[in-house]
């Protein structure tokens, strides 16, 4: 690897930054509850990491993993042995330090390293007692670990006997560790770079380093020693996203092992920056000074999190207590909380922001052990106490052998909960205890009212600026306003309080490539969540969100005082101008409000915007230190002809960086009065660069002015206000929730942004540590936007009238921005597909090509090198180039039957692939027809909504392609309004007619980037012989997690553009989420390389495709497959409507409107036209460039280079090289995918058991019935067999029974799913997550060992997120089951005795019956099917979702017998005492259920009926009732 | 926005015409205005297209396809669906400083490029745009702009035809003093005297708008024929700048047998003339006039039509028109899909009134005239050829006369609409300008210089013969040009 030591992690290059490094795990610890130390408890954990080995991940190598460890208690019987060996006399307990070092292997370097740090220890007052070698064993070590191996050696320090308190000491020995890092890492002595103290502390030790889980033990020989001994171990073993060397990167670390990832980072680190420099402590004296910076910047989320965890213990707070702050419950939208805990958490959120994002944090301070969930519960960690006291919590169910009858609880962490084992009390403390003690050391609730304002209380200001009418147009054009915004943004706003929807894809110009004055938000564009982090729902999981922010000073976090929450509280980030009023008037001792004008004098140009800002920065100083101002307002207020407005973003962000580097930021809150910002996304990036509070005076302006032009109806200005102001607020939280943030706190100066086109210069002045990969422009061309609006708006002479520009950024317009489908191209595009013309074609790829006059996207800005050219008849041929080609995933719902019929057709014509999108497809479309041609999809979709996704469904692809993102909406679920729900739609997606449909942001099986690795695997088992596919978007770090997918065996990865198409959207996501695919298919190319992953993967890139000209660029920065939609969408008829989310499309393509489908006139060889076309073009480009084949071309980005001579005022500051930066390495590294993927499905229960078992029933329809032995390393089985009967028996399976298999064990991962009727599977013991995921007709029957004696009913019996996404079967569990249960159910039949947050979400159908307590959340989302929950408590009813159902007493007879029926079945698969008690006073108990049923729903179930009434049967009746209920306007729906 | 679904509940629907037989009784318009809430209802047609090609202008195949002005048209669609009149004038303004004529004279490329059409009758974009500007002109909300403050500079505009109008209006806006020199003795050019007042009313609708005009500062001046009775170099001596915009008015001539005979004439002087006796007061004292005559009209463009409509008003005797071309077909060709302008059979005003009055369309297709004949009195009679269409070894079709297919027919009055060739040359090479390769004065679109600086040039002149609203298009640009070459920089659209 080059930059940077050959056997180190590679540096940042090209694209490739290792700072989007993600790695994700299985976590897991063993404690006696009694704090009886014994070498068993070692042993036990050692046993746990090594079953959870799956989640862990090797690179290209098998024997190097990326990391696994252990944490233990000070084993001092241990080391006083071996130190006694080592001739070192150790002193007891509690007065020596000890820690593993990484040092380097050469001796010189290592002892120079190691008298530094003899110096340190000696300068902090404590004696050095000496050193020791730790035995290792490195020759089960792969090559890459063993290369970069440190040299591990033993530290012992003793205490300075002055020192009386043990914590004193551990604070010395912190103090230490942090010096060593910051003298000795940072320093160029030899060596240096492997300097890593894993821990140094008197209490507890750390094993660790970059090694598969069974390679722990063995390579650390102590660890096998009986004398090693300790009442707790927290293990860890971890899945990275790269191949890279990373010893330090394994954990634990000092107190935590985390599973997850930090999405907050960025803003987490600059505000822990900030506030430094307030650092005061009592503790630490002088000392604070020698532990800055706190946060060591090359750590990953992980050691961030553990960075300022630390802190905060040393500093004197209880770990509960800081784990509390750092993680807090959702506690705004808590209806059930304590007050005293929701005003801890309120006096806390005025300390410190939440670090957000998924996490099961596992910590320990040596004494107590514990573990806290996410707020969302994203990953799933489940724990067994046992009769003597042990307690084992890990990711997963089984991870240790436990005889069933010594299990005393099984259970589960919860969403916000602590878990916490206290060894010293000797007992477990549950989360309620915890919060109670720690909320009630302090009385918060009084400080906080004492202190904290908030704005509702705030007297009402005497005056409101009012509407300037007359300058109106002028201020709307001089910040950009054009006629569109008002059309297409804010009327929808303003009008029902929802963000704009629109559809298709963006072809616009790139902000930085446009020709237009843009303005500079237009610049960034929003990050996302994919694959290593969810996205998470926002609206249906409105609970975890929270929108308030705080303005104000912030304290000392070292010694927080009761002043420190004298704050203003406001209830969101969006001001009206009456809430703005009062603040700019608040007088209130201790929050003093200043202002700032951004203004500055127009004819100055660049060098008066720079000045502005700079004075700007240092007026705000003054104001700060001087006045103690606590609250700036800046405010754009007053453009004129003399004065132009600072961009508001440019402003805040130089404001916002500038005070953290002066270390006064966290003293002052950022408020903005502005004129510009009217969009969510502009709103977004201000928040998300650090302003609190914006106050869109303009945006109201023009509100105002669109009711006096009456061109916003029947609304008054107040209710338009406030419904903008809710539509902005919604919408900051939805572009922050794809994020999978969930607090606009934590949002908050969190820059999860990329700047596309911005120079470096700009970005580390103003925007610092923004991405921004391609330099662009300056600040002389931000300067000369601002003027050029500034001119529009008042002109230097003349009286043209006065009125807004068109805009054409979401519509073309003439005059508009340039879009590479114009009525010319399309015209074009479409004469050459009828007539066949290749010379037509020509011309409308002319048109796109050339863009050397209307710049649009990064392609146009790259030339061809040319070289020897070959001859054209030498060049592969079309036939075999089309076969590289992908029609893009649009489901049928989305587009008609007729455009996604004709697609497939196409397609399989030329042997390339169309999608069925995420919306199934008809089995019908499996028969060829008679004329030979295939509707059948060959790519199969499974999105987050998996409809439709059945065992049949998965063995009829070619390709399995999971969908973790979409250009056009990445981080986005979507929804299908029930008027497009047509019978036909419905059917395909096993939903019923009629009801909306909502697909989830994130898939809820996949929360991690080893939960994606699970589900390739779940569907390689569901089709053995489909290639399996990950589609993700660009974004900065995309490379990293395409090696992540790599590493989890898929078999092609899709790097789609950010401007892909949609059938609806938020207009925010559709042109301002994600990148281009130019730089993200770069980006993956040179990452897949430099991790020598690139052999394995088969890359595809998609997003506006056109020509051959665009296939060629792809190919060259590393492409081999390629996808197209809107242009076949455009051959086949589609003129651009942009109206596919309102049905109305008049091409007949994207509607399902039976008179507009009519209308459709394309056909397969429109597309096929197409198709060759763009060969033919490919292949004349390849003989000039002179290559043969296309495998040739993949990553040749020397072939490539930027355009010459571009005239584009604003093209000039581009750089390509990180575009076309090849990582120099040998040709022993694959450049394209040569490699198939091992997905060690031999090893799989399925094939050495289960197929041979079941082979009777699978030839021959026989019953088999067997017993079999299961553990939680067996996953996915039973889909292997179930694949195999539905390819001999089709969809209807095998008759009821036919095989029953009956497994005894803790099952791993993924139980039974997809499996087919005939199947029944009998569980024994306890599951992991999934059971009965994609379930299609079996039984899964789960009930604990007979041997065991906890009560069923109140133990954890499966995991999180059974029955996802199952379409038909039954499902009884005798227990309770974890969150999300039943989730997007559309069809199965289950009973369970208790089920966690959020449970049947976004079900569509089905039946579920929980005999227990629900957890929050429940029915959210759902829309179809029905659940009936056992309230005995009476509570119940406030745990549900409201939304969108409705809650009932089970009163109807029909309904009693079914709910009867249910509860019998489930007694006699289970045996369960419950259901049995149940049933035993039926009349008595069945009152205590309720009945759950979607309004929606309930409603077309009754147009049904009705239907049946007027003597319509079939289709005809649900047809009659689709219409009928598609007219009725009272529908809930969702949203 | 708008209305989603409004193309499918709606029917494409106009406002009636008064009937043929009654109309050309007179001089006067011959459309009714529509109804508002039917009007409104066409407007909800509109689909808001992502891609509206109705505003695109741009040639396609040889035709317009999309309004060359660059009408914002789904943007006033939807405002008058909303019933948002004045806001639907702002934006229609915005674009098109003449919307009364476009919306009466315009054959309106944007209804054939409109995407509705593609599957059903498109929007009825020409008369929804007509019924919001003569709105405006009743509710008052037209009315004269004069610049805040004048730049000092001066600018001539040689011709008043829509392009001169255009340009004069824009440069007046931008603070110019604005003199416009027409040679005829009335403004307007073509829209004066080449359009019948029945298609476009002068006193009514083209001296409103030039009233309009002299009240925002712009100055006219009529029978000044610069060349003949102003000095052409004074000229650019006095004004700062010119634009040219003299129109392409050398008509195509017919050089057969008889040509000189007396009755036979160039469409524009017989519609000029009937228009100026008209406006004079005697619309019967035509010195070229058709009653009682046999009327040949050569030639099936509109010129042609107006030559057909006039000589019904003027009472003739009959009324043939000879088209050279074929019959065009009822529905596209497969040649000529959508958005391409459509090439299909219309009947027009005058044809209508011909059918009415003598029973069927006056056009003959396929036929060209071979000679003249007639005697001292003038013209009696005409024989005509039918023409076939071969294809040549270019690959062009050329007309040739089919073989005995020669007839006779009786004609007093014989109208030449056959187009025109290009401009004047006289004017242009007084002022020293360059021609280009079609003889019209050499000057890129887009920038409209010539080859004299401070000389621009715009409409027919620069482009060749054209439509009303390519007109406005040049007029509009060659002002923002000129106004860039007179202060540097320009704010003009």
């Amino acid at each position: 690897m080059n930059k940077g030591a050959p056997h180190m992690r590679p540096g940042k290059q090209g694209l490739y930054d290792p700072q989007f490094e993600h790695d994700a795990c299985g976590v897991g610890f063993v404690v006696d509850i009694k704090g009886r130390k014994s070498h068993k408890i070692l042993q036990h954990a050692i046993e746990v990491l090594r079953n959870l080995d799956h989640r862990g991940a090797s690179g290209a190598e098998t024997n190097t993993g990326d990391g696994a460890g252990v944490l233990l208690q000070m084993p001092h019987a241990f080391f006083k042995e071996v130190a006694r060996k080592a001739r070192l006399n150790l002193p007891p307990p509690g007065a020596y330090g000890s820690g593993i070092i990484f040092l380097p292997r050469n001796p010189m370097s290592r002892r120079r390293l190691e008298e530094h740090f003899e110096q340190i220890v000696q300068s902090e007052g404590q004696t050095l007692i000496g050193w020791r070698t730790v035995p290792t064993d490195n020759s089960s070590l792969g090559e890459t670990a063993r290369n970069s191996e440190p040299f591990m050696r033993q530290v012992f320090i003793g205490r300075d006997p002055a020192l009386t308190d043990e914590s004193v000491f551990e604070r010395k020995l912190y103090v230490i560790r942090k010096r060593a890092y910051s003298e000795i890492r940072a320093s160029t002595m030899g060596g240096a770079e492997y300097w890593y103290v894993p821990s140094l502390s008197h209490k507890t030790f750390v094993y660790k380093g970059m090694l598969l889980t069974g390679q722990l033990p063995e390579y650390f020989k102590d660890l096998k020693d009986p004398a090693m001994e300790t009442a707790l171990a927290l293990v860890h073993s971890r899945f990275s996203t790269n191949t890279f060397p990373s010893w330090d990167r394994s954990h634990p670390y000092r107190y935590i092992a985390h599973n997850g990832e930090i999405n907050t980072l960025r803003g987490n680190i600059n505000w822990m920056k900030a506030r430094e420099a307030l650092f005061e402590s009592d503790v630490f004296g002088e000392d604070v000074k020698k532990i800055l910076p706190i946060v060591n910047p090359n750590g990953s989320d992980s050691a961030m999190f553990d960075n300022v965890l630390e802190l905060l213990v040393m500093a004197g707070r209880s770990l509960p207590h800081a784990v509390m702050m750092m993680i807090p419950e959702p506690w705004s939208n808590h209806e059930h909380m304590d007050d005293s805990l929701r005003a801890f958490y309120e006096y806390h959120s005025s300390l410190m922001e939440p670090w957000d994002g998924p996490a099961s944090i596992a910590f320990t301070d040596g004494h107590k052990i514990g573990a806290v969930l996410d707020r969302n519960g994203l990953r799933p960690s489940r724990y067994y106490v046992t009769k003597d006291d042990m307690v084992v919590m890990a990711s997963e169910a089984g991870v240790l052998d436990l005889p069933p009858e010594d299990v005393l609880i099984k259970g589960r962490l919860q969403p916000g909960r602590m878990f916490l084992v206290d060894t010293e009390a000797g007992r477990i403390v549950d989360d309620e205890e915890i919060k109670r003690q720690v909320a009630g050391e302090r009385p918060y609730r009084q400080w906080l009212d004492e202190h904290l304002l908030r704005l509702e209380n705030l007297p009402a200001a005497p005056e409101v600026p009012v509407p300037d009418h007359d300058t109106l147009v002028q201020r709307q054009i001089a910040f950009g306003y054009t006629f569109e915004d008002q059309r297409v943004l804010l009327a929808p706003m303003a009008k029902s309080g929802v963000e704009a929807v629109g559809s298709m894809g963006n072809d616009a110009a790139l902000a930085a490539l446009s020709s237009k004055p843009r303005l500079l938000f237009d610049y960034f564009k929003q990050l996302f969540a994919q694959v290593t982090n969810p996205p998470i729902d926002c609206i249906r999981e409105e609970l975890i969100t929270a929108s308030e922010v705080w303005l104000g000073s912030e304290g000392n976090l070292l010694m927080p005082q009761r002043a420190d929450c004298r704050r203003l509280e406001l209830a969101g980030p969006i001001l009206t101008n009456e809430e703005f009023a009062r603040i700019r008037r608040l007088h209130e001792p201790g929050l003093k409000v200043g202002v700032l004008s951004i203004l500055f004098r127009a004819t100055r140009g660049e060098r008066g915007l720079i000045k502005s800002i700079e004075e700007l920065r240092h007026a705000a100083r003054r104001m700060v230190e001087d006045e103690e101002v606590n609250i700036l307002v800046l405010s754009d207020r007053g453009v004129n002809r003399e004065f132009a407005a600072v961009p508001s973003l440019l402003a805040v962000s130089a404001l916002h960086h500038y005070l953290i580097r002066e270390g006064l930021r966290t003293r002052v809150s950022l408020v903005l009065e502005t004129g510009e910002a009217r969009e969510v996304h502009h709103f977004s990036l201000l928040i998300g660069y650090g302003c609190s509070a914006i106050n869109p005076y303009l945006a109201f302006e023009t509100l105002d002015g669109m009711i006096r032009d009456e061109f916003l109806q029947d609304i008054d200005h107040a209710k338009a206000c406030s419904n903008f102001s809710k539509a902005a607020t919604k919408g900051v939280i939805k572009v922050m929730s794809k994020m999978g943030i969930s607090a606009v706190q934590s949002y908050h100066g969190a820059q999860v942004f990329e700047a596309v086109g911005l120079r470096q210069d700009v970005i580390d002045e103003y925007f610092t540590w923004t991405p921004s990969r391609i330099g662009g422009i300056g600040m002389e061309v931000v300067a000369q936007e601002i003027m050029m609006r500034h001119r529009a708006a008042f002109p230097a002479r003349g009286t043209h009238i006065a009125a807004l520009g068109a805009g054409g950024q979401y519509q073309w317009r003439s005059d508009g921005e340039t879009h590479l489908f114009s009525p010319e191209s399309i015209h074009r595009l479409q004469k050459a597909v009828r007539t066949g013309s290749f010379e037509t074609y020509r011309s409308y790829a002319q048109l796109i090509d050339d863009q050397s006059t209307n710049l649009c996207t990064l392609r146009g800005l790259l030339e061809f090198k040319s070289g020897d050219s070959v001859p054209l008849e030498e060049v592969e041929s079309v036939e075999s180039i089309v076969r590289r080609f992908k029609t893009g995933a649009m489901s049928y719902g989305s587009i008609s039957k007729e455009a996604h019929e004709t697609l497939a057709i196409a397609m399989n014509r030329i042997g390339g692939k169309s999608n069925t999108g995420e919306g199934g497809e008809d089995p019908e479309r499996y028969q060829p027809l008679p004329n030979g041609d295939s509707r059948n999809s060959a790519i199969k979709q499974v999105a987050s909504g998996r409809f439709g996704v059945t065992s049949e469904y998965l063995i009829n692809a070619r390709e399995l392609q999971i969908k973790m993102a979409q250009g056009a909406k990445p981080g986005e679920g979507g929804q299908l309004p029930g008027s497009k729900v047509y019978p036909w739609v419905a059917k395909t997606r096993h939903t019923t007619a009629g009801v909306g449909l909502i697909s989830p942001p994130p898939h809820h099986d996949i929360y991690s980037i080893e939960d994606l690795a699970e589900l390739i695997h779940d569907l390689k088992n569901g089709n053995r012989d489909a290639r399996i596919s990950v589609k993700l978007v660009a974004e900065v770090g995309v490379g990293t997690i395409a090696a992540g997918v790599a590493k989890a065996h898929a078999e092609v990865v899709l790097i789609s553009g950010y401007d892909g198409g949609t059938g609806a959207s938020p207009q925010t996501s559709i042109t301002h989420a994600g990148l281009p695919w130019e730089l993200g298919l770069a980006e993956t190319h040179q990452t897949l390389v430099l991790n020598n992953l690139r052999s394995r993967i088969t890359v595809e890139t998609d997003g506006q495709l056109k020509t051959g000209r665009d296939v060629a660029i792809a190919a060259l920065l590393g492409a081999e497959e390629f996808g197209f939609a809107t242009a076949p969408l455009v051959s086949m008829g589609c003129i651009m409507m942009r109206v596919c989310h309102l049905n109305t499309c008049p091409a007949g393509v994207a509607t399902q409107d039976p008179k507009l489908r009519e209308r459709f006139a394309g056909t397969p060889e429109h597309v096929v036209n197409f198709m060759q076309f763009i060969a033919r073009d490919l292949r004349q480009i390849m003989a000039q460039l002179g290559f043969r084949t296309i495998n040739e071309m993949v990553g040749r980005v020397d072939r490539l280079e930027p355009r010459k001579a571009i005239a584009h005022w604003k093209a000039r500051g581009f750089d390509f090289s990180n575009i076309l930066y090849q990582p120099d390495l040998g040709p022993e590294i694959g450049r394209y995918c040569t490699d198939t993927q091992d997905h060690s499905l031999d090893k799989s229960l399925d094939v050495t058991t289960l197929l041979e078992l079941c082979k009777p029933a699978i030839e021959q329809g026989k019953a088999v019935s067997a017993d079999v032995a299961i553990r939680n390393v067996h996953r996915v089985v039973g889909t292997i067999t179930g694949s195999a009967i539905t390819r001999r028996w089709g969809a209807r399976g095998l008759p009821e029974d036919t095989v029953q298999l009956r497994f005894k064990g803790s099952a791993g991962q993924s139980f039974g799913a997809f499996i087919p009727p005939g199947m029944t599977f009998r569980l024994e013991g306890d599951a992991n997550d999934y059971v009965g995921k994609g379930l299609s007709g079996g039984r899964i029957i789960v009930s604990p060992s007979p041997a065991a004696t906890f009560v069923a009913e109140e133990n954890i019996i499966i995991g999180n997120v059974a029955l996802y996404g199952a379409t038909s079967g039954e499902a009884y569990f005798r227990g309770m089951a974890g969150e999300r249960f039943a989730v997007r159910n559309s069809g199965v039949r289950t009973v369970v005795e208790g089920v966690g947050d959020h449970g049947c979400e976004y079900m569509t159908g089905g039946r579920v019956v929980v005999l227990g307590a629900t957890g929050r959340n429940f029915a959210a989302g759902m829309s179809g099917g029905v659940a009936y929950v056992l309230d005995e408590a009476g509570d119940g009813r406030s745990r549900i979702n409201k939304q969108m159902v409705a809650i009932t007493g089970v009163t109807d007879a029909e309904d009693i017998a079914e709910l009867r029926e249910l509860i019998e079945r489930h007694w006699q698969h289970t045996r369960s005492a419950l259901a049995r008690r149940l049933l035993d006073a039926w009349d008595a108990n069945v009152g205590k259920f309720v009945k759950i049923m979607p309004k929606d729903y309930q409603r077309v179930l009754a147009c049904i009926k009705k239907a049946h009434d007027q003597g319509l049967t079939g289709d005809e009746a649900i047809m009659a009732a689709f219409e009928e209920n598609a007219r009725d306007l009272a529908r809930v729906g969702g949203n | 926005m708008g209305k989603p679904t409004g193309f499918i509940e709606y029917l494409r629907e106009l406002p009636v015409d008064r009937t043929p037989l009654e109309r050309i009784q007179d001089w006067r318009e011959f459309h009714f205005h529509m109804e508002d809430r039917r009007l409104r209802h066409q407007g909800a047609r509109c689909m808001d297209c992502g891609v509206p090609f109705c505003h695109t202008g741009k040639l396609l195949n040889g035709g317009a396809s999309g309004c060359p002005v660059n009408n914002l048209i789904p943007e006033w669609n939807d405002l008058v669906y909303r019933g948002l009149w004045r806001e639907a004038l702002e934006r229609l303004h915005k674009t098109n400083n003449f919307p009364e004529f476009t919306g009466r004279v315009c054959p309106a490329p944007c209804e054939g490029s409109c995407v509705l059409g593609i599957n059903a009758p498109p929007v009825t974009i020409k008369n929804i745009e007509n019924s919001i500007i003569d709105r405006g002109w009743e509710e008052g909300w037209v009315f004269p702009v004069p610049p805040a403050e004048r730049t000092g500079k001066s600018v001539a505009v040689i011709g008043s035809g829509p392009a001169g109008l255009a340009a004069a209006a824009q440069l007046n806006q931008a603070g110019h003093q604005v003199t416009v020199f027409e040679r005829a003795d009335r403004p307007g050019g073509l829209l004066m005297y080449g359009i019948p007042n029945m298609k476009l009313d002068k006193q009514a609708v083209v001296l409103r708008r030039i009233k309009l005009m002299e009240d925002s500062g712009i100055r006219f001046h009529c029978g000044a024929n610069v060349g003949t009775n102003v000095d052409p170099q004074m000229l650019l001596k006095e004004f700062d700048a010119a634009v040219l915009c003299t129109g392409a008015t050398v008509p195509r001539d017919l050089n057969v047998d008889g040509r000189q005979l007396a009755g036979v004439h160039f469409a524009m002087d017989y519609l000029t003339a009937s228009t100026k006796a008209l406006l004079n007061g005697g619309p019967d004292h035509s010195p070229i006039h058709a009653r009682d005559k046999d009327v040949i009209v050569i030639g099936g463009g509109d010129t042609g039509t107006d030559c057909v409509g006039t000589a019904m008003r003027q009472g003739c005797r009959s009324i043939t028109q000879f088209e050279i071309l074929p019959e065009p077909p009822q529905d596209r060709a497969a040649d000529n899909p959508w958005p391409e302008w459509p090439k299909i059979y219309r009947m027009d005003y005058g044809q209508e009134e011909a059918a009415a009055r003598f029973g069927s369309d006056p056009r003959v297709f396929l036929t060209t005239v071979r000679k003249f004949t007639g005697d001292s009195q003038g013209v009696a009679q005409l024989a005509t050829v039918k023409i076939g269409w071969e294809q040549g070894t270019d690959g062009r079709l050329r007309p040739v006369e089919v073989a005995g297919s020669e007839e006779t027919r009786p004609a007093q009055l014989v109208l030449l609409a056959m187009g025109f060739l290009g401009p004047e040359s006289q004017l242009i090479s007084d002022l020293g300008l360059q021609l280009d390769a079609r003889t019209n004065v050499e000057a890129e679109y887009g920038k409209f210089a010539t080859s004299v600086p401070g000389v621009f040039a715009a409409g027919d002149c620069r482009r060749g013969q054209s439509l009303v609203v390519w007109a406005i298009n040049e007029g509009r640009g060659a002002a923002r040009e000129c106004d860039r070459y007179l202060m540097g920089s320009t704010d003009l659209p």
